[in-house]
């Protein structure tokens, strides 16, 4: 599970962090919403340890991910990440932008690599899409590419960073589909969104992040449908209308 | 026009324009290896804020790109001759030569690291691979691509300043037409002669590096 206890985090002077609290069990859907500005990427970032943090711990299956002595690189392995701006591989195919770190992080043979490759390609949409150059995909594709990246390396966790929120309207169903496999099959997910209906429909908790720290969290039937604070009413009038 | 082209004894004297031509090419591959070693250096000390590094690859930057090849070159053959360090006049030209070299690609190379956006180091960094990884596997292949360019026209660019060469008396291509000119007084047969090989050792240069590239790089960046 991953546990978050108290995080503050800074950036210089400005404090986007204010001490957040929360727990991720295993097999559990956590959607983040929240207002531009309000931190939440940068937790993702601080869970694994892309950012440090100036107060708080976080343990990831009882790992302190910011313990000095804590291996970064060997932890990164059981958190796949997808972030908010596509960033595939421009300079290698589609097949090697998945087996590349499965062959030089874990070290498989080439072989091995690539029919893992193979396999999560199929698995987001992109089998007939191996030898392809992700510059020439669409964002929704490049996005799917970058599932199958993170989950080549078989990660327990899964943060996905409003993976959506750069894509075109119409390319935005087929993420939330993969995302929705994803769930299907018990796979353990932090997903930052906007998009409220799709958090409501596939979370188990849903937090609500407004400056820096946790304004109301719970299951979606109470903070989407139910909220109880004004910050949260308020947020969830602007982006619903 | 009462110029009469006598071009027999440009002929008969090839062979040694050409020996004159392979020297230019020898030079300016030397400038080109030793500067690309120089300019990551420079390039990397003008980026980390270590003094006093950043001030000597400032200066050296600042200079090579700011003043005149040829007063490199007289720099290097009689402003070290003052000190009493003489060199070749081989030795002058190239050294010259990789002085600016280093100036110009360690901008480029300043730039191509630049250019990478960071979203790449966190996307190597999520898969779990280490500083050097994200390197070797994801950062240098993209750079490389992007100074790929540039750097094939400081090539052509060291192909064309190694031509001062006449002015210290070195036997490049520049140097022996010089010389054979003025040995025979068909000035403009051998000058022409020059220029069209002068052409054909750049187009030579441009058209490989062009191949090479389709070769090296297939994905589009
Ligand atoms: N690397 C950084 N350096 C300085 N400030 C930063 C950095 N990253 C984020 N910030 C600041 O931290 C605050 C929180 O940013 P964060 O990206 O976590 O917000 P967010 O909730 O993800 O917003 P959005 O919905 O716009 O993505 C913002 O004010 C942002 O400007
Ligand atoms: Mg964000």
């Amino acid at each position: 599970m991953i546990k978050i206890e108290n995080v503050r985090k800074s950036f210089g002077e400005l404090e986007v962090l204010k001490g957040i609290n929360l727990d991720v069990e295993q097999g559990e859907v956590l959607s983040i919403i929240g207002g531009s500005g309000s931190g939440k990427s940068t937790l993702l970032y601080c869970i694994n340890a892309i950012e440090n943090i100036q107060g708080g711990k976080i343990f990831v299956d009882g790992i302190d991910v910011h313990n000095k002595a804590t291996n970064k690189d060997q932890l990164r392995q059981k958190l796949g990440m997808v972030f908010q701006q596509w960033n595939s591989f421009p300079h290698l195919t589609v097949l090697e932008n998945v087996a590349l770190a499965p062959q030089i992080v874990k070290k498989m043979s080439k072989e091995e690599a690539i029919e893992i490759a193979q396999k999560e390609l199929k698995h987001v949409g992109l089998g007939d899409k191996f030898d392809m150059y992700p510059t020439k995909m669409s964002g929704g594709q490049q996005q799917r590419l970058a599932i199958a990246r993170a989950l080549a390396m078989r990660p327990d966790y899964m943060l996905f960073d409003e993976v959506t929120s750069a894509l075109d309207p119409e390319l935005v169903g087929e993420v939330l589909d993969t995302l929705r496999i994803l769930r299907e099959e018990g796979m353990t997910m932090i997903c930052v969104t906007h998009e409220i209906a799709f958090a409501r429909e596939v979370s188990d908790q849903v937090a609500f992040f407004h400056k820096g720290v946790i304004e109301e969290m719970g299951p979606p039937e109470q903070v989407i449908s139910n909220p109880q604070k004004e910050t949260t009413q308020a947020f969830l009038s602007k982006v619903l209308s | 026009m009462d110029y009469e082209f006598h071009w027999n004894i440009v002929f008969q004297k090839m062979p040694e324009l050409l020996q004159g031509a392979f020297v230019t090419l020898h030079v300016s591959v030397l400038s080109m290896v030793l500067g690309i070693a120089i300019a990551v250096f420079l390039a990397i000390a003008k980026m980390n804020n270590t003094k006093p590094f950043n001030y000597v690859a400032v200066g050296w930057i600042e200079i090579a790109r700011n003043t005149p090849a040829l007063f490199q070159i007289y720099m290097a053959y009689f402003g070290l001759g003052a000190f009493g360090i003489h060199l070749s006049p081989y030795m002058a030209v190239l050294s010259a030569l990789v002085f600016i070299n280093a100036g110009y690609l360690a901008e480029t190379f300043r730039g191509g690291f630049q250019s990478i956006p960071d979203a790449q180091y966190n996307a190597s960094k999520s898969l779990g691979m280490t500083s050097f990884q994200t390197y070797r596997y994801i950062i240098l292949p993209q750079m490389f691509r992007r100074i790929y360019h540039p750097m094939t026209n400081q090539f052509v660019w060291s192909i064309l300043m190694s031509s001062l060469g006449i002015l210290v008396g070195m036997s490049e291509l520049s140097g022996e037409t010089q010389r054979l000119q003025s040995l025979s007084f068909r000035t403009l047969e051998f000058f022409i002669v020059t220029a069209v090989l002068y052409y054909i050792i750049t187009k030579f240069v441009l058209i490989c590096a062009s191949l090479l590239s389709k070769r090296l790089f297939k994905g589009e960046i």
